[in-house]
């Protein structure tokens, strides 16, 4: 036994629930005692496609929300994206069948000892993880302001009960549709001043979070990110998901997003690095 | 209690099971030590490991393709210094039996690695895979030309001293593999690796681009095992008595055996341990009983059966 996917089991999920949301699907999955050993932050990979299927490859999934209901019971949700083939099929299934995934993978959001004033930043679907993470610092007794963002507001994911988990909720799109018209990154500067945040949480695409990690710095704020790099299998065998992120020794190093990820300190990431590797990153 | 033989062996290192990971597909093995005890495996096969640390390629490395995937890792690894000091001695504690795979750039590459790993204890084998570029070659990859996959090998040999077998992994994209397998053994290889990844392109309709920063990448996955089949069926006809650990999208215990019969002696799992981290183990117990259920009595009997003549016994 290692330190590595410490508490990732390989299980026949239930489906319990699935309703479509705007332009997701939420998904609600028996879990049994998994439900105990998930954090904010950890995510799922499911396989697809059903027995005979041409698709060999897991696909991730940001959890978001696990109910530990005792006695081994337990219970996770997700928020799926039908975008490609694999998804499309996970938000096709019905209520009764089973899914086989394993979970909980990844890191978690670090959650702070005292009670600070956080901000999350979701784009599009990445708001998913973001809500139980809100229940978890409410609870702590952190202040939490929310800004969610996308590109028109069908895909804005922000339910009633989630809502409900934050002090202050601003949303953007793209086209004006809903909330304020423009990106994240337009009003994350001003909410950081005005609320005097200490920490921002944030989830979705990389250009997003790139963005936000500058903004962060700018403002001397502590930033986790969870980071979005395609897998190919979720438990750190395949070495896909990689990504340039600096060390503590000052070292960059090609990270699993998988292992070490996908929650990542914001400014340890090389974000401009796409299609290439940064120079000076070990082994290069 | 069954009194089948499901032992193997390659060159002169015997193995418990037949089933092995395939290089660069079981991480370090502390990934898969969550899902099973190393130690059921027949051998762990290591990620091929370099002189020095290597990057790897940039992202995208990969992609999902019928049946299938194509990477471009590009070799990422500690190096063997670091590999020396964390890897084979966690695997050595967890009861693994290991099997080292080393890639080099140059022939020199390949002497020092063997010089690096020949007193090293706990190794059972070591696979050379020559798959790798050769930076004195303009590049080109040692396995794809018999004179530098001898070469390769050689040099392997000279330097590994006499008791650790030496197994070549060959590339599939060759016009006659049998022709570079029976090469490297008389450079002094015990047996073969067959096959590596196939090499492919997937161009990216959004973007009207390769969607692989290193542009090409390796094929695997179920779709390459008629390929696997194909080359493990030639270069056990050319060599009967060679050792052949076989891969190549085996997923199940029917394809396994599928790879024995061709002439396999030993199976690799790869990609399919990237959608299920026990296919090892559930390939492994799969060909256990289906090769009783065919009424052989060991793995042995059943290795290269494919090839018997026409009219013989049917199991």
């Amino acid at each position: 036994m290692s330190s590595i996917n410490r508490f990732a089991r390989n299980i026949e999920a239930e489906i319990t629930s699935n309703r479509k949301a705007g332009a997701y699907h939420h998904i609600a999955l028996s879990v049994g005692e998994m439900a105990a050993f998930t954090r904010p932050g950890n995510f799922v990979a499911i396989k697809v496609g059903g027995e005979n299927s041409n698709m060999v490859l897991r696909r991730a999934f940001a959890i978001y929300r696990s109910v530990d209901l005792g006695n081994g019971n337990g219970q996770i949700e997700l928020v799926v994206a039908p975008h490609g083939q694999g998804s499309s099929w996970v938000a096709a299934r019905a209520v009764g069948e089973r899914l086989n995934i394993i979970g909980p993978l990844g890191t978690a959001f670090g959650i702070p000892t005292e009670p600070v004033r956080a901000l999350l930043v979701g784009g599009g679907y990445g708001s998913a993880p973001l809500f139980g993470l809100s229940e978890v610092l409410k609870a702590r007794g952190c202040r939490v302001d929310m800004v969610l963002g996308a590109s028109t507001a069908m895909k804005i994911y922000a339910p009633l009960e989630g809502k409900r988990s934050v002090n202050a909720l601003t949303i953007t799109t793209d086209d004006g549709s809903a909330g304020i018209a423009g990106k994240v990154s337009d009003v994350v500067p001003d909410l950081i001043d005005l609320n005097a945040i200490d920490i921002v949480y944030s989830c979705g695409p990389m250009g997003m979070l790139e963005a936000i990690t500058k903004i962060s710095v700018e403002k001397g704020v502590l930033h986790q990110a969870s980071v979005e790099e395609s897998m190919a299998c979720g438990i750190g065998v395949c070495m896909t998901c990689v990504l340039p992120v600096k060390g503590e020794d000052g070292i960059i190093r090609m990270l699993r997003s998988c292992i070490d990820g996908p929650v990542m300190n914001g400014e340890d990431v090389i974000w401009d690095s796409k299609r290439s590797i940064p120079e000076g990153t070990w082994g290069k | 209690m069954s009194s089948f033989d499901f032992t193997t062996s390659l060159g002169s290192a015997q193995f418990a099971n037949p089933i092995f990971t395939a290089s660069g597909c079981a991480g370090s093995g502390k990934e898969l030590s969550q899902f099973f005890p190393l130690e059921n495996l027949g051998a762990v096969v290591t990620k091929s490991i370099m002189l020095k640390p290597r990057s790897g390629r940039a992202t995208p490395r990969m992609a999902e393709t019928p049946s299938g995937m194509l990477n471009s890792i590009g070799l990422q690894g500690p190096g063997i210094d670091i590999f020396l000091e964390n890897d084979i001695p966690w695997l050595v504690s967890q009861g693994a039996t290991t099997v080292v795979s080393i890639a080099g750039e140059s022939v020199e590459d390949y002497a020092i690695l063997a010089r690096r790993l020949r007193a090293v204890p706990g190794i059972s084998a070591l696979e050379v895979n020559i798959s790798c570029p050769n930076v004195e070659n303009r590049g080109q990859v040692f396995a794809c030309d018999p004179v530098t996959a001898r070469a390769a090998v050689e040099s392997v040999r000279r330097n590994i001293g006499g008791e650790l077998p030496i197994i070549a992994k060959l590339s599939p994209d060759v016009t006659d593999i049998a022709h570079i397998a029976a090469e490297v053994v008389s450079a002094g290889a015990d047996g073969v690796a067959l096959i590596n990844t196939v090499l492919g392109m997937v161009i990216d309709t959004n973007t009207l681009r390769p969607k692989l920063a290193g542009k090409t990448g390796g094929l695997s996955g179920p779709a390459i095992r008629p390929v696997a089949v194909r080359a493990i069926y030639q270069v056990r006809s050319r060599l009967p008595h060679v050792s052949i650990l076989g891969m190549g999208g085996v997923a199940s215990g029917r394809d396994a055996l599928e790879l024995i019969l061709a002439g396999a002696n030993a199976v690799s799992v790869g990609t399919a341990n990237f959608g299920n981290p026990l296919a090892t183990m559930m390939v492994k117990s799969e060909l256990e009983q289906l090769l009783q259920d065919k009424g052989f009595n060991s793995l042995r009997e059943a290795s290269g059966y494919a090839h018997r003549p026409e009219g013989n016994y049917d199991h």
